[in-house]
């Protein structure tokens, strides 16, 4: 590939080589992802370009860049996005208390180092001659935007829920998610050390602006298919019965399809599965599911329309079950 | 980037996701070339998933982006049959453009190939043919016969037709007859892969035109099937007027230092201002108060203007919007809680569709929210003015001009018809500020930006 961006060297290069290389190593660590999301973060890694994650929530797309740090063997850095977040709290603060001391210093100094001075223009002329350290880099105190760049060997940075931010907050992030690179002011812009592998999850709760997804690969993690559900509970709760996990599987895909405020997500799925598990069963019947289904639905409303189809649903997922997978 | 990057099936396969709605930019154009050099042409699914990570950035994008990436890539399909390995790129170089595709496949004459029932260079020709002819620029369903004509002739059709006259002189009937059922089997090869070409790079341009058209449709006169669409271009036009004036709201007057919060904000370090705060303007956003009459003939237009309104949450303050028709309610609640469908339906149903008497609905607003209209309140009623000859209570309009900022009257009705019959438009008038025929979209986009202009 020439042309591609600079190779990603080492560990990624090894890991992150194809796509099915992709697929194998987030499984071994435990994240089963279907072939987009493979596609997305392989691309990622090679047009070295953020990946804007959307979908439902329970999806596992916070997961997906826990997964993909842990697997390349990079500290992970999280950036929770909530209404009224700004660039001092993202990216950086001067920190006052220790510029307050210097100035402190400064004043008790400043006889000293001007010393034999006679007038004031000699004097100021003086004071120019010694470095401006009050906004330099001795003085920052980097927030996770700035400290994902300054990572030596390159980090993931994972922007969660950039829905939930202010509009204004996007355009300040463009800067970093184009160049890899912020700007500060007082000092000028600070390059990544290592380009971070970066992204950024959103629930979709408001559109975001066009200038924000240009830059980005767009990734929708939709609810995955039986198949792959079932996949994702052996990883994540390995005790289970093979046949348990078919019948679970087959119950929760058919819930989603019921009229509900909220159907169940994955991690919804994993939780029942464990619970399930912690309590010995070996199949669904309907009193099980009814006295566990708090687990999976978390709307007085939707247990109550659920209530009304348990014995149908269950007798179905475990038809469906006994068809091979 | 080289100018291999952007290669010919790419480059037009972006156009034709263009034409199918999805906006694709410059710069996305490039990474699309990045990714096929990253992936390759080889495996259809990955291309798809790759191409789909770079172009489609919505859920609806990227069902439109299956779509397109679907009927484009299945003519070539259709050739792939007996060469799978070659990808597209070789395949079209191989075929070649203009004089060379009249003989393609080998230099064999069409006669030839349709009698060999070779369907690889069949449609290797075929998709050169159509390449030179320009089949990307056709826009309209009608120039579907044109195209077809063009691509036969230039695909050999007439010395086809001239071996066939030969053969039959020959006295050779069995292979002419033959040689006519494969030309009829052609004709129509090349009318389908016209009609998937007009799908492909005519539908955005159809469709522009028709939202053009809607914009100025009167609203009344709509059809059932256009209002998805126009629910969909009130959406558009609403987020684009909030986004234009949100930013506006606070602005910062750097200069005026606001010395009172500067010290108060260092108050911390000793009044040593560290941190300096500067005066700021605020602007208000408007309060709206809209008035609808949901009597018969005006009711689609309220249906419009609340939909707006609603869609506009972002950038107006607090809105409460009313519906009369012989009396009057307050439907804010309504339509905050239901979707705007559900909403309209219900005041229809509650309301709607009687005679309506303006003096009665004016007296029952004063009654109720005349105490909630503020200086800074913007009224706007929507209605033909046409009372059933009921008393028009011109007064309470007097007293209500005198409290809120301003009366914006919307009329649905021409200029021309106003004041005639039962028409109370010119008694109200005179308590208006603003007085305006209103009853296409595009009436409403600029009734709405001169609302949220005036308030910056």
């Amino acid at each position: 590939m020439p042309d591609a961006g600079v190779a990603p060297a080492g560990t990624a290069a090894r890991k992150f080589g194809s796509i099915e290389g992709v697929e194998h190593s987030l499984a071994s660590v435990g994240y089963i992802p279907s072939r987009q999301i493979a596609t997305a973060v392989y691309l990622a890694q090679h047009l070295e370009k953020p990946i804007l994650v959307e979908g439902p929530a329970g999806v596992g797309k916070t997961e997906l860049a826990k997964s993909v740090a842990t697997c390349l063997e990079l500290p992970l850095i999280r950036m929770q996005c909530y209404e009224g977040l700004d660039e001092a709290k993202a990216l950086y603060e001067w920190k006052y208390g220790k510029q307050l001391l210097y100035t402190q210093i400064l004043k008790d100094k400043i006889g000293d180092v001007l010393g034999g001075e006679e007038t004031l223009p000699s004097a100021l002329n003086k004071l120019h001659q010694f470095g401006d350290i009050f906004f330099s880099q001795q003085f920052l105190e980097p927030r996770p935007l700035l400290r994902a760049l300054q990572q030596p060997g390159g980090s993931v940075l994972l922007i969660d829920e950039i829905d939930k931010s202010d509009q204004e907050f996007e355009a300040f992030l463009l800067e970093i998610l184009s160049d890899y690179q912020v700007t500060i002011p007082e000092i000028g812009s600070i390059h990544a050390i290592r380009t971070p592998v970066v992204l950024l999850t959103s629930n979709s709760t408001r559109d975001l602006g066009d200038a924000l997804k240009r830059r980005c690969l767009h990734l929708h993690i939709g609810f995955p298919d039986a198949k792959l559900e079932g996949r994702i509970i052996q990883a994540r709760v390995p005790g289970i019965e093979t046949d348990l996990r078919r019948e679970l599987v087959a119950f929760v895909q058919q819930l989603r399809s019921l009229d509900l405020k909220k159907v169940p997500s994955v991690s919804e799925t994993i939780d029942w599965a464990r619970v399930l598990v912690l309590l010995h069963a070996a199949s669904l019947d309907a009193e099980l599911v009814q006295d566990t289904l708090n687990v999976l639905l978390k709307f007085e409303a939707d247990i109550e329309v659920a209530n009304k189809q348990i014995a149908t649903l269950t007798q179905k997922a475990k038809q469906e079950a006994g068809l091979p997978i | 980037m080289s100018g291999a990057l952007a290669s010919e099936p790419l480059r037009q396969f972006l156009q034709a996701a263009r034409s199918a709605g999805i906006r694709v930019s410059a710069a996305e154009g490039i990474d699309a070339a990045r990714a096929v050099q990253v992936v390759g042409y080889g495996d259809r699914m990955v291309l798809k998933d790759a191409l789909s990570l770079v172009l489609a950035k919505t859920p609806e994008e990227k069902d439109l982006f299956d779509e397109a990436f679907d009927l484009y890539f299945r003519r070539d399909d259709l050739a792939r049959n007996d060469e799978r390995d070659i990808d597209p790129e070789a395949r079209i170089t191989q075929s070649g453009f203009g004089g060379e595709g009249l003989g393609g496949g080998g230099g064999r004459s069409l006669a030839q190939m349709l009698l060999d029932d070779d369907r690889a260079a069949l449609a290797s020709t075929m998709e050169a043919a159509a390449r030179d002819s320009g089949i990307q620029n056709i826009r309209f369903f009608t120039q579907r016969n044109l195209y077809t004509r063009r691509i036969l002739d230039r695909m050999g059709l007439r010395q086809a037709e001239r071996d066939m006259d030969a053969l039959r002189k020959d006295g050779d009937q069995t292979t002419a007859k033959h040689l006519e059922n494969r030309i009829e089997a052609l004709r129509d090869q090349a009318r389908d892969l016209v009609e998937r070409n007009l799908l492909l790079f005519a539908r955005g341009e159809t469709e522009k035109f028709r939202e053009e058209l809607l914009r100025s449709a009167r609203l009344t006169n709509l059809e059932r099937r256009d209002l998805e669409r126009m629910r969909v271009l009130v959406r558009a036009m609403a987020k684009r007027l909030a986004a234009r004036y949100a930013k506006t709201r606070r602005r910062r007057l750097r200069g005026h230092l606001d010395v009172r919060r500067t010290l108060r904000k260092n108050m911390g370090w000793g009044g040593i201002p560290f941190v300096t705060v500067w005066k700021q303007k605020r602007i208000e956003k408007p309060r709206v108060m809209v008035l609808c009459d949901v009597s018969g003939s005006v009711a689609a237009m309220a249906q419009f203007l609340l939909m707006f309104l609603y869609a506009l949450n972002e950038a107006l303050k607090d809105i409460r919007s009313f519906a009369f028709a012989g009396s009057l309610i307050e439907v804010s609640d309504i339509l905050e809680s239901e979707p705007i469908e559900v909403a309209i339906a219900k005041i229809m149903q509650s309301i709607g569709f009687g005679s309506s008497n303006y003096g009665n609905s004016l007296a029952d607003f004063e009654d109720g929210w005349e105490r909630y209209v503020t200086s800074k309140t913007t009224i706007i009623i929507l209605g033909d003015a046409r009372g059933n000859r009921t008393d028009p209570r011109t007064d309470i309009m007097q007293r209500m001009s005198q409290r809120a900022k301003r009366i914006i009257w919307l009329n649905p009705e021409f200029r021309a018809a106003w004041g005639t019959g039962d028409s109370d438009m010119f008694r109200y008038a005179p308590y208006c500020n603003v007085v305006t025929v209103c009853n296409t979209l595009r009436h409403l986009e600029r009734v709405v930006t001169d609302l949220l202009k005036d308030a910056a």
